[in-house]
């Protein structure tokens, strides 16, 4: 993705303090034009408020958000030429459901006809033609959020927010959902600034990830830039699942740092910017990027005792004691269990790792 | 309806069925002594003769609704007209208390609103402190308004005091200060079912609005009102039956000329010189206003309901 694409939202160092409370500590990121964002992180790390300060709901304590070049932080919501998927849906739920879409069109200033002809035309679009006429009680969760997408969509706005859309929805429909989603998203060009707590939800669907913690912006770039290379323990620990090691840098050599943990096992990785010789650091190394073998290999081998496996569906997790030392997850894919040998309880083991599997966390 | 007996004869049925009866009992009980009696006791007076000191002869007669709608001349032998007295009246009492209902509702529903929107520990608080004044006696109150309200009163005092005006305004013995005595007796009737409805009320709907585009105004017509409707609808039908049938306000705020429903009731029914009958005959044509207009309500409540399922 080339960096001189247009920018959909910039927002330039965004504070919001409730009182004394700082639930947004000085954001500035970029989000581009036709561009699948994701805000992702736990609970009150302020995901939702900087996207409700996108839609005009939260007013921006200090610093300033552009659409398109514009300021619009002084803009009340129904000035701002985005639209909004509540997490609740936020249906009205006196209206039929093609009023409901063509509600906003009509706000617009579109006479009633033309925006019903539109509003239609939309929830084809969502695959509910026949329920227009219904309200949006007689529909199932997974229709109302539909309508919510659709009536969402139909003014055509410049950005659309989607605030955990899919958190009340079950997860087969979820999943059907986030496909759907990504589809839209392709065909009508909309930059979408996408909420959630689910990385796995993230990974699958984003372009790129912001991934916030406390307020602050951990570390942004592409889901698999995330997933691979994460920054500090928070983006390794909440992305995925991972091993995290205390680590020791003996030497940087080349790009190359080799590390010891502890009962003087050795590992070298790519050096990271921000990890000097001497520094004890953590070190993420991901499951799956692990593999077993009976004894040393060229790789710099870690010796274990395999203490238990674990059967979950597509993979087999091993539980590794490394000889005085940490433990250690290893995720063997089932697909291609069949060339390599299995490790029961008890058995002596050895850990390999390419160089780029491990990756140094700045803190 | 969450939580009706299942359909069929089981024996836990039928005792769930038994208990019920038994528990719906006092109500019943209740509603027959003080609603079902006491009407059929007025339908019943309304019919029978009056007695020249108060009072009744048991003799059925149907002089009390003649005498409310028709005007037989003074020694009763000239042919029926149409008597407007009393119709003029009881037109009176409804246009009062529409006025009293429609100032309450003004009042009444950006208070409500703004309880609701208090944060929650501090609503009860506001809720509280909208009926203290309700402490006070009825009475009391409305003879306090009078005092407020006359000529030399805080009210006029104020107004010239802050030169708005340079002579007091008649506000006492008028259909407004009936009206203002109305409206401030039943405002808590009002506000509270108002109040419940609101703080039920999602607010990410109005959320919703303004981000499709809509103006306050439009959010407020289109979005909050039609999902309140229900407690609107609750106070204004709390304010405006009560403020009917009402006599404090009229006779001690309106004077003579502003004259209700209530006060002619109240009337018949006072020393020597009423007519029991003829009371208890305003009051059957009352309650059946009243009763007309309640199952309009219900039955576009009903219809609302169907139309929302």
């Amino acid at each position: 993705m080339s960096e001189s694409r247009k920018t959909a939202i910039d927002v330039r160092g965004a504070v919001k303090r409730y009182g004394d409370f700082t639930a947004l500590k000085t954001i500035s990121l970029s989000i581009y034009d036709n561009e699948f964002f994701t805000l992702l992180g736990p609970s009150g790390c302020g995901k939702t408020t900087l996207l409700r300060m996108i839609a005009g709901f939260e007013d921006v304590t200090e610093g300033a958000i552009f659409l398109y070049g514009d300021p619009i932080a002084d803009l009340p919501p129904n000035k701002r030429p985005v639209n909004t998927v509540f997490q609740n849906y936020a249906l009205f739920p006196q209206m039929t459901i093609l009023d409901n879409v063509a509600f906003g069109l009509e706000m617009r200033g579109q006479p009633k006809s033309q925006a019903r002809k539109a509003a239609g035309e939309m929830l084809e679009l969502v695959q509910l033609s026949q329920f227009a006429a219904r309200k949006p009680s007689q529909l199932s969760g997974g229709q109302q959020q539909r309508v919510a997408l659709a009536r969402a969509l139909a003014p055509k706005p410049k950005v659309l927010l989607l605030d955990e859309p899919l958190s009340a929805l079950d997860l087969k429909l979820r999943k059907a959902m986030q496909l759907e989603l990504k589809h839209l998203q392709r065909e009508t060009g909309i930059t979408f600034i996408f909420v959630t707590h689910d990385q796995e939800e993230a990974l699958t669907m984003s372009d790129r990830i912001a991934v916030m913690s406390a307020g602050e912006l951990q570390q942004l770039g592409e889901a698999r830039d995330i997933y691979e290379r994460p920054r500090n323990m928070f983006v390794a620990d909440f992305i995925g699942e991972t091993n995290l090691l205390e680590v020791s840098v003996d030497a940087i050599n080349a790009g190359r740092a080799t590390c010891h943990l502890g009962g003087g096992h050795e590992l070298s990785c790519n050096a990271v910017e921000g990890v000097n010789v001497g520094a004890k650091v953590h070190m993420s190394v991901r499951p799956e990027r692990l593999f077993m073998s009976e004894g040393p290999t060229d790789s710099e081998g870690l010796k274990g005792t395999v203490r238990e496996n674990i059967f979950v569906g597509t993979d087999i997790s091993t539980l590794i004691d490394l000889d005085d030392g940490p433990k250690f997850i290893v995720r063997t894919s089932n697909s291609d269990r069949g060339n390599k040998r299995i490790f029961e309880p008890g058995n002596e083991v050895y850990v390999n790792m390419e160089m780029e599997a491990a990756r140094l966390l700045i803190d | 309806m969450a939580g009706g007996a299942a359909s069929g004869g089981s024996a836990a049925t039928d005792t769930y069925k038994e208990a019920r009866n038994w528990l719906l009992l006092p109500s019943w009980v209740y509603l027959g002594a003080f609603v079902l009696v006491p009407v059929i006791m007025m339908l019943i007076y309304s019919f029978l003769t009056k007695e020249f000191r108060g009072g009744v002869v048991w003799e059925f007669s149907t002089a009390a609704y003649d005498q409310f709608f028709f005007d037989r001349g003074l020694f009763g032998d000239e042919p029926a007209r149409i008597e407007w007295t009393y119709i003029t009246i009881f037109w009176r009492s409804i246009w009062q208390a529409g006025a009293a209902t429609l100032l309450a509702l003004a009042i009444g529903f950006p208070t409500a609103y703004f309880i609701a929107t208090r944060p929650e520990q501090a609503r009860p608080m506001w809720v509280f402190l909208i009926t203290i004044p309700y402490w006070v006696n009825l009475l009391i109150r409305t003879v306090s308004m009078k005092f407020m309200l006359r000529d030399s009163g805080p009210l006029n005092d104020f107004l010239i005091g802050t030169g708005l005006i340079n002579d007091p305004i008649s506000i006492i013995n008028t259909n407004f200060a009936v009206q203002l005595g109305l409206f401030y007796s039943y405002l808590p009737f009002m506000v509270l079912p108002i109040y419940a409805s609101v703080e039920r009320y999602n607010f990410s709907l109005s959320e919703a609005a303004a981000d499709l585009y809509a103006s306050k105004w439009v959010t407020l017509r289109r979005v909050l009102l039609p999902a309140v409707k229900p407690g609107v609808i609750a106070g204004c039908i709390l304010v405006f039956v009560p403020s009917m049938g009402s006599f404090l306000a009229p006779d001690l705020l309106g004077g003579a000329k502003n004259f209700m429903i209530g006060s002619l009731i109240e009337e018949q029914f006072k020393g020597n010189a009423g007519n029991w009958p003829f009371g208890a005959a305003a009051s059957m044509v009352l309650l059946s206003m009243v009763l007309i207009v309640l199952m309009i309500f219900a039955r576009q409540q009903a219809k609302a309901e169907k139309e929302a399922s």
